[in-house]
């Protein structure tokens, strides 16, 4: 789950990360009283969940409150990467000396919450990695011990050399791996980490991302978020124990199964085709699952044909032919469906399906074929 | 001769009362394997299936002697699950839980490394050693005795390419569901040398999926380490970035983890890569006969 940079700045201030003052607005006339309150330069910023703001027009510094409402004007409303902005957020527009770049994230191969720093802050860390990898600097945190004050110390050392700025980092480090922990983040990233010339240290922009899978832990996150229309439809399926995931193809799938799913999407695309969605309906038989499955499904007005892919494991195949059965009868669709059953009791199924008059097939690739010609009448 | 489990194998169920766990306990003490032991705190003293059940494992290890732990207790318990065998002495935990919390996996992981207890999940369909011991939820089935050795992320993809195996006349040693979370125990690495080392395995297939570098990491191991043939796969070519496909760990995130990268490593290590699933066995047989 993600959330808004002004969200990012809450939790930041919450756990005494020094961060500028800001107002979150929702019209130009909000805008216009901010800039005015708080009586000084200013900066404007799109806060919509995606990454690149800045490059495309949603950041804008305003030296007057005209300029404000100006920039108010122009970035509400605006498209960034097929999101429209609906806030902004108007924050103090800090005098910066040097700018760096902190963030943790959960390391797969480590198997630990890694710390990374880098003078480079500012842009993209992806593209440092990616150029110059040896100027950022990571740090496995032990998870017996968490990020310990000298660890800390020493990292934002090499970062800062001078001492006293070292340690007022390196408690901005100590708190948010305090705040990633307690929050159960899969990314914390503070970018930039601002020098004043004044030789303070603030948090001008946060990004955090969390854990699915602890959300249930994390009441207050879960109340962050905010879905866009996609993630909306995600989540009505997962309430649904369903996997469902939009693409701008024209085949729907139901598979069983998330890798059995992604293979199905790709043996689409190999056989010329062009899937429209990702769906995983797990493993179980219960028609009233494949009934939500279908309606996911066909309300994407694009989807020309459904393919059904199931490979009966522990659940049987003529169980999972009777649900589909079932579900079928009460969906009524014109839109034609491929039925490939395998597996345990596959023919039984496919016995069964026949009856209805269902195309059915026994091979995956039979399946995606059949499943594109029929896309195309 | 296989790898992790076989008929030595001394299993006990953590969550054998609950609906999963007395349901697969039954499956997989129905295909043979050696089941000594249940755990559900609360219940020690009764039996399931003939199956004594315990308060804890470290009673059951006592008692029965289990080597080999099996876990079907809810996400948001199964680390401390996962923790208690490992600290009565299990040498083998296989976590099935979906959904398990990514620091609780962080957080777990020094105290098994400290205790020397291997993991397998969580969020996996588990293992099975054809003809001698199941411990999972893997369909028995469709697995036949040989010698290939299988590694997967996922589960009903791993049918999928299993049951090609077998009717292809590829019997398994062992096959291993490595599960499709992003901190996870064994994974492909650990289980391509015990493969390498196991004498009667004499090819290993590979299942991969997007997200991660764990399939570069296991070509450039295959290339430097491995003497023996590996064919792959690689499944979410089509998948979107930022997107998690059904699987946590299944995310194309900032620009890597793709499957062109993952296949592209492959093949420079030598490993064929099949397009589709029903490629796997023909892979397998031009690879086995030097033919590629």
């Amino acid at each position: 789950m993600k959330i808004h940079e002004y969200q990012a700045r809450q939790i930041f201030r919450d756990y005494g990360i020094p961060v500028p003052d800001g107002v979150l607005c929702y019209t130009v006339y909000e805008v216009e009283k901010a800039a005015r309150e708080m009586n000084r330069m200013v900066v404007v910023k799109a806060q919509v969940l995606a990454g690149g703001r800045g490059k495309a027009g949603g950041v804008k510094l305003a030296r007057t409150v005209e300029d404000a409402v100006a920039a108010g004007k122009q970035i509400l409303g605006m498209d960034i990467k097929g999101l429209t902005v609906e806030k902004v957020l108007v924050t103090d527009a800090v005098d910066i000396a040097k700018e760096f770049y902190v963030g943790l994230i959960n390391d797969r191969n480590s198997k630990s919450i890694t710390l990374m720093v880098s003078a480079e802050g500012g842009v993209e860390i992806e593209e440092v990695a990616k150029e110059t990898p040896e100027k950022i600097i990571k740090f496995s945190i032990d998870p017996l011990t968490g990020l310990l004050d000298y660890q800390a110390r020493n990292v934002a050392l090499e970062l800062f050399g001078d001492i006293k700025l070292a340690q007022k980092a390196a408690s901005i480090f100590i708190k948010l791996y305090k705040l990633y922990i307690e929050t159960d983040a899969t990314l914390a990233e503070i970018n930039p980490l601002v020098l004043t010339p004044e030789n303070e240290i603030l948090a001008i922009d946060g990004k955090m991302n969390f854990d699915d899978n602890a959300l249930f832990r994390q009441p207050k996150i879960l109340a962050m978020r905010e879905p866009d229309e996609e993630e909306i439809q995600e989540i009505a399926a997962h309430e649904k124990g369903l996997a469902y995931i939009k693409l701008d193809g024209n085949i729907g799938c139901m598979v069983n199964g998330a890798g059995l799913a992604m293979a199905t999407m790709d043996m689409i695309k190999l056989y010329g085709g062009s899937p429209a969605n990702f769906l995983d309906i797990g493993g179980s038989s219960n028609p009233q699952k494949v009934i939500d499955a279908m309606n996911i499904l066909l309300a994407d007005k694009n989807v020309k044909a459904v393919m059904i892919n199931i490979f009966g494991g522990i659940t049987r195949c003529d169980d999972v032919a009777k649900g589909l059965i079932k579900a079928l009868e009460i969906i009524m669709t014109d839109i034609p469906i491929v039925v490939r059953l395998s597996g345990t009791n596959a023919e039984e199924g496919l016995a069964l399906l026949k009856e209805t008059g269902l195309p059915t097939v026994s091979s995956m690739s039979e399946a995606a074929q059949m499943a594109i010609e029929l896309s195309k009448r | 001769m296989s790898i992790l489990v076989n008929k030595d194998t001394k299993l006990v169920v953590q969550g054998i009362t609950g609906r999963d766990g007395k349901f697969h306990a039954g499956k997989m003490k129905e295909y043979g394997t050696n089941i000594v032991a249940g755990v559900s705190p609360g219940k020690e003293g009764e039996t399931l299936d003939g199956i004594p059940v315990f308060n804890s494992v470290a009673h059951a290890v006592k008692a029965t002697g289990a080597n080999t732990s099996i876990i079907f207790v809810p996400a948001a318990f199964a680390a401390d699950a996962i923790l208690e065998a490992s600290e009565a002495g299990i040498a083998l935990v296989i976590a099935i839980s979906e959904g398990v919390p990514i620091q609780d996996m962080i957080r777990i992981t020094p105290i098994l490394k400290l205790n020397g207890t291997l993991l397998i999940g969580p969020n996996c369909p588990g293992l099975i050693t054809p003809g001698e011991a199941l411990v999972g939820i893997l369909p028995a089935m469709i697995f036949k005795e040989g010698n290939i050795g299988f590694i997967s992320r996922s589960g009903t993809l791993t049918y999928e390419v299993v049951n090609l195996l077998t009717q292809n006349d590829f019997g398994q040693t062992t096959c291993v569901g490595i599960g499709g979370d992003p901190v996870a125990g064994l994974y492909f690495i650990d289980l391509l040398e015990r493969f390498e080392n196991d004498p009667d395995t004499k090819a290993v297939v590979l299942i991969g999926e997007i997200g991660g570098d764990a399939e570069e990491q296991a070509a450039q191991f295959i290339a430097e380490k491995m003497t023996k043939p590996v064919v792959a796969f690689i499944a979410g070519q089509t998948a979107p970035p930022g997107k998690r496909m059904g699987h946590a760990g299944a995310i194309i995130s900032s620009g890597s983890g793709t499957a062109v990268e993952k296949i592209a490593a492959f093949n420079k290590a030598g490993v064929p890569v099949a397009k589709e699933p029903s490629e796997i066995p023909t892979l397998l047989r031009a690879k086995l006969n030097g033919q590629i």
